[in-house]
C-alpha cells in the first residue's frame, strides 16, 4: 500500500464537494469507496445570524496533521481530505469537510467518523454565536458527549 | 515567555498575547495558571476555574502537570469546539 499524504486545508473560502471528490479520484481506478462528511452552520431554530470561527494558526494545522496521521495508521486509506473553514459563517454555510477514500466502505466510514470526533474536541477552533437581533451571543460550549466519543476510539 | 490567548480567555483577559517574566518558582502549567490568576481582575475572571482551561506548549496540547521550562509559546484557551 502506498503512503498517502492527507490533504489538509484551513481557509475562509467555501469548498465544493464535487471538485474535492474529483481531485481525490483524479487518474485513479483503485479506490472503491469514498465517505464524505460535511458539517454546516445551523440557525438554531432561527436564533442565529452567524457563527464566528476562531482558530489557532499553526497549531490547528499541526493538530489536524496529527489526527490525520493517526487515521492513516489505523485504516488502509487511499486518500484523505480535510478542509476546515474559519471566519464568520452564515446558517447554511459549509464549515468542515472530511473525505476518506479506501478500497472498501468500512475503512472509509470509520476513518471519516474518527476524524470528525477528534476534530470536534482536539482541533483548536472555537465558535462564537451571533444572534439575529444583533447581539453577540456566547461561545459554543464543548459537550461531554464529544469527549465520550473520543474514549470510544481508545477501546 | 510568550503567552497567547483564544476565545473567551482572550476576551476576558483583554489581549491576544503578551510577553511575561515569570518568577523562578513557576515551573508547571498549573503553577503558571495559578500565578497568572493573581495578576489582576481580568485574569482572575478568565482563570477562575483553572481546571477547564486547555493549554498548548509550542502548538502541542499538554496536561496541567507538564513543565513549562524551555517553552517558547504557551497558549491558553477554553475546550475546543471544532468540526
Amino acid at each position: 500500500m502506498r503512503d498517502i499524504a492527507p490533504d489538509i486545508r484551513i481557509q475562509t473560502a467555501d469548498f465544493d464537494i464535487s471538485v474535492e471528490m474529483a481531485r481525490l479520484t483524479d487518474g485513479r481506478s483503485d479506490i472503491g469507496a469514498i465517505v464524505t462528511f460535511s458539517g454546516l452552520c445551523r440557525d438554531e431554530a432561527g436564533r442565529l445570524s452567524a457563527l464566528e470561527l476562531e482558530h489557532y494558526p499553526g497549531m490547528a494545522e499541526a493538530q489536524m496533521q496529527r489526527i490525520a496521521k493517526e487515521a492513516v495508521s489505523r485504516w488502509p486509506l487511499q486518500g484523505l481530505t480535510i478542509i476546515h473553514r474559519h471566519g464568520k459563517l452564515k446558517p447554511g454555510d459549509n464549515i468542515v469537510l472530511v473525505m476518506a477514500a479506501s478500497t472498501h466502505r468500512q475503512a472509509a466510514f470509520e476513518a471519516a467518523s474518527f476524524m470528525m470526533d477528534f476534530l470536534k474536541s482536539r482541533a483548536p477552533f472555537w465558535k462564537k454565536e451571533h444572534a439575529v437581533d444583533g447581539t453577540e451571543g456566547g461561545w459554543v460550549e464543548a459537550r461531554d458527549s464529544d469527549e465520550a466519543a473520543l474514549a470510544n476510539w481508545r477501546k | 515567555m510568550k503567552l497567547i490567548y483564544f476565545a473567551w480567555v482572550r476576551e476576558r483577559i483583554g489581549k491576544e498575547q503578551e510577553d511575561v517574566d515569570l518568577p523562578e518558582n513557576i515551573q508547571t502549567v498549573s503553577d503558571l495558571l495559578n500565578w497568572l490568576k493573581q495578576q489582576g481582575e481580568e485574569y482572575e475572571n478568565a482563570l477562575q476555574h483553572p481546571d477547564v482551561i486547555r493549554v498548548a506548549i509550542n502548538h502541542e496540547h499538554v496536561s496541567h502537570d507538564e513543565t513549562i521550562i524551555g517553552a517558547q509559546e504557551i497558549a491558553l484557551f477554553p475546550p475546543m469546539t471544532g468540526g
